[in-house]
């Protein structure tokens, strides 16, 4: 069948998303952007085919009402198991590479102790794979490098410990080989990942083994369907290293002012805020973009300063929203500086402010320099649609409420679970209209 | 086998190379003034009394201009980290602070050839306030004489008689004699009319040169090449025969690009194929001229007007020097020059270019360290917008700080800005055919 395809490639992760000819979204896929944006532009797509698959099979197991109530349980069970059986390979791989790399460590004496360590705690980590995508574990991250890196870390002490071997070589050897092993796209293990992720859900749900010809039947249908990546649409910082011709790159401008026009389609004014840039965008109600402005010479107030406040505080991104929601009172905040922002932070602890209450202040910070950007693209109007990575930051939504609210008075603020998707969504959309409408083939690019 | 790469050739038009050869004579006189016993002048470009002091026999210095030519050619970061040293704050204009670190190098100029001390700064304060805090340093770095010509600005967006025989007054009372006394020279107002007949030749050409941009495809680039077409008239050579010359041959140049419907030269050659007009406001940045350039042409984009090409003074809405009423027609002059307009003015004449050169949109290059004129851009873009309809868009930069000029930024505002005039161009035809 036909696809869209819509790849975001931002500073911090690269998204893609998969749409149909009815415009349907059949999937989404994520990444961490790696410094390599080949690699992250091809996981991104191959995850967002990933879901296209799912979606298709959700739909065609439903239609055939197939498993009745218990269709959503077993495909989230499928989707774990494959998600497994995805971990286990990277992991083996990654065993692989880090055997080789003990060789050339120069490790000297201590290189057989460090080989037998890493067999005793790949052994581990491969133990304890099933209970890391059983259901309701939760992760930090949905990313090789990070799950992996976890455990590795959280093992790796105490077998180095036990083996009798340095646990800063066990680390050197991680650190040598995991991006190597990041960079690798495992394009056709899709498939058998599947099968054998099915044979998984079998055993773990053996009440559907009795329905097994009927389930597997579509999924193999929909596995031996090929996805046609009719045309694909890249945007985001890295668009130039996509393997096609000009006229498949957009602006992220254009991407996220389409995007939130079809998520939104009331949308007027769009605010995004990403790992390094903000943008405001006026967009008509066509979608098309009438104004911008974004950021200058300085990131302050975008995602990235958000990471850095939560390395200062030695907490999780994700934490930091959370944190900020139990404040009592908003702690101002002036700098628009990150460092000196993380100054500002140290100076405020070391005044007994609470954490929280400087958190919210910080939160504040961000969105009033987002507010100054939106007032020079020309204000906010209504409907007001918030995007990026920020905008699944709760504390940072809760401030800009209020800041919109005490300076442009009520206003309808659609924020989307997927917004982060926004700019991806906005390319599928002009792969859409660039075949549909304007006739458009796919145009690779010219050898450099 | 190492293959050796290819140098590039820079293509230029003739009369860059003319150019190019004028300026670095004048840095070759400048240099050698006084040991030819001549005395050395330095005023600003906007507004500039150029036929003036030629009638006392200076050496003509523009500080302005050393500033962008040490820029142009990768000199002036050390020298604006030189001033910061000396104590020069990192917002103060980096013109002024290029200058300062050129003199703090020991005063040799773009050319490598020493600077020699201004013997007078001859201050036309034409809208910039900066101006009057550069030549106080200046003054007081080389103790030199100073006179200055307070142009009043046109706050009601016009001249007035008055305006007029204020300026012309202090030309007469106060620059003149000033003039006189340091030169030795005597004024002769028969010598200015002589010089101003070369200008009105000159300033004649140049405008038809700026207005070939008003066909399709423009065989100019108005900003990234007027910059180059208004370098003599606006420095050290309008009223020269030379100036003459130049703005002959390009025009002879020009037009016959027309008459073949060839579009701009650019470094790279012949300009790849007009498909975004446009009007900018703001000076382009010097240290990564080229750099930036090629963002526009690679993707297709004309500037066929700029308000920076008319920074020295305005012609194309008819003003020429007038050798009948020589002290009047300099006060005309300063009074009118871009800078010195209000923002109804500045605003008028960018609608003005919007609609007569047929432009897709307006792009503001706003300068970083530039507080007289950053300040109101946004409410010119916001302003234009509404009146044309046409998308404007907001870059920042700086003249000649190296620091500030963030090449990825630029191009991906830059490459946004150029998609969304397409797309609305689309819709717009869509429109049209429904």
């Amino acid at each position: 069948m036909k696809t869209f395809i819509g790849i975001d490639l931002g500073s911090t992760t690269t998204k893609a998303v998969v749409i149909d000819e009815a415009r349907n979204v059949l999937g989404r896929g994520i990444t961490n952007s790696r410094s390599n944006y080949d690699t992250a532009a091809a996981v991104a797509k191959q995850e967002a085919l990933v879901a296209a698959r799912f979606f298709l099979f959700r739909k065609e197991l439903s239609q055939r009402g197939v498993l009745g109530q218990n269709l959503e349980a077993f495909l989230t069970q499928l989707e774990r198991d494959f998600r497994l059986e995805q971990y286990l390979e990277q992991l083996a791989d990654l065993e692989g590479v880090c055997r080789r790399n003990v060789e050339t460590a120069k490790f000297g004496d201590a290189a057989k102790g460090v080989a037998s360590a890493l067999e005793t705690l790949f052994k581990l980590l491969k133990d304890e794979a099933p209970e890391l995508f059983a259901p309701g574990a939760r992760r930090k991250s949905d990313f090789f490098r990070d799950i992996a890196g976890a455990q590795y870390l959280a093992q790796g002490e105490r077998v180095a410990k036990d083996a009798g071997v340095r646990y800063d070589q066990l680390l050197n050897v991680f650190d040598r080989s995991i991006i190597e092993v990041e960079n690798r796209v495992y394009g056709a293990s899709i498939k058998p990942h599947l099968l054998a992720a099915l044979e998984r859900t079998y055993r773990t749900l053996p009440q559907t083994g009795g329905q097994k010809e009927r389930i597997s039947a579509p999924i193999q249908a929909i596995l031996d369907t090929g996805l046609e990546e009719t045309y694909v649409v890249g945007t985001g910082y890295g668009r130039a290293r996509l393997p096609f011709s000009k006229e498949h790159i957009r602006s992220e401008i254009l991407c996220h002012g389409l995007g939130a026009h079809v998520m939104y389609p009331n949308t007027a004014t769009v605010l995004d805020i990403g790992g390094q840039d903000t943008k405001a965008i006026q967009v008509d109600p066509k979608g098309i973009v009438e104004s911008f402005q974004m950021n200058d010479r300085c990131a302050a107030g975008c995602g990235r300063y958000l990471g850095y406040i939560a390395d200062e505080m030695n907490m999780g991104l994700h934490e930091l929203g959370p944190l900020a929601m139990k404040a009592t009172k908003t702690v101002r905040i002036n700098s628009t500086c990150t460092v000196f922002a993380g100054a500002e932070l140290r100076d405020r602890l070391a005044l007994g402010e609470k954490r929280e209450d400087i958190m919210a202040g910080l939160h504040r910070a961000i969105i009033l320099r987002a507010m100054s950007i939106l007032a020079r693209s020309g204000g906010i109007r209504n409907e007001f649609t918030f995007t990026g990575g920020v905008a699944k930051n709760e504390a940072a939504v809760k401030s800009l409420t209020q800041l919109v609210r005490e300076n442009y008075g009520e206003m309808t603020l659609n924020i989307n679970p997927d917004s982060i998707y926004t700019g991806a969504l906005g390319g599928a959309t002009f792969a859409w209209r660039a075949v549909m409408e304007e006739g458009k083939m796919i145009e690779h690019r010219e050898a450099a | 086998m190492n293959v050796k790469p290819v140098q590039k050739v820079v293509q230029k038009e003739d009369a860059m190379w003319l150019q190019k050869e004028m300026i670095n004579q004048n840095y070759h006189e400048v240099a050698s003034a006084h040991a030819a016993g001549r005395k050395v002048s330095a005023t600003f470009v906007p507004g500039n009394l150029n036929e003036l002091l030629m009638c006392f026999d200076f050496a003509r210095r523009l500080p302005e201009t050393d500033a962008l030519q040490n820029g142009m050619r990768k000199k002036s970061g050390k020298m604006i980290m030189d001033a910061e040293r000396d104590g020069h704050s990192e917002d103060v204009c980096t013109y002024v602070k290029a200058d300062l670190g050129m003199m703090l190098q020991g005063d040799l100029g773009p050319t490598g050839e020493p600077m020699p001390k201004p013997d007078v700064l001859l201050l036309s304060y034409t809208g910039c306030f900066t101006f009057m805090k550069w030549f106080e340093l200046v003054r007081q770095k080389y103790d030199c004489e100073t006179v200055m010509l307070h142009v009043p600005y046109q706050g009601d967006g016009k001249i007035n008689p008055a305006m007029r025989r204020y300026v012309v007054n202090q030309l007469k009372e106060k620059v003149i004699p000033t003039l006189e006394r340091v030169s030795g020279v005597k004024f002769d107002i028969d010598r200015l009319r002589e010089y101003m007949k070369e200008s009105v030749k000159a300033e004649e050409d140049l405008v038809r040169v700026l207005q070939t941009a008003k066909r399709r495809p423009s065989p100019i680039d108005g900003y990234f090449g007027a910059v180059y077409y208004i370098g003599p008239m606006f420095t050290a050579f309008r009223g020269t025969p030379e100036a003459t010359r130049y703005y002959s041959v390009l025009r002879n140049e020009v037009e016959e690009r027309m008459h073949a419907g060839k579009g701009p030269v650019t470094p790279d050659g012949d300009h790849p194929g007009e498909k975004y007009r446009l009007v900018v406001e703001g000076p382009p940045n010097w240290t990564s001229f080229r750099e930036f350039w090629k963002m526009f042409y690679d993707e297709g984009a004309v500037v066929v007007a700029s308000t920076y090409s008319k920074v020295g003074g305005v012609y194309d809405f008819g003003f020429r020097h007038d050798p009948d009423h020589p002290l009047e027609s300099l006060a005309e002059y300063c009074l009118g020059c871009y800078t010195n307009l209000n923002f109804p003015q500045r605003i008028d004449m960018i609608c003005r270019y919007m609609d007569e050169y047929q432009a897709d949109g307006l792009l503001i290059n706003s300068i970083k360290s530039c507080n007289s004129f950053s300040a109101g851009q946004l409410l010119i873009l916001r302003e234009v917008e509404k009146r044309t309809g046409k998308p404007a868009a907001f870059i920042e930069s700086d003249l000649v700080d190296p620091r500030y000029f963030s090449a990825a930024n630029i191009k991906n505002r830059l490459e946004s800005y150029f998609q969304m005039i397409k797309q609305k161009r689309g819709v717009k035809n869509e429109a049209v055919a429904a």
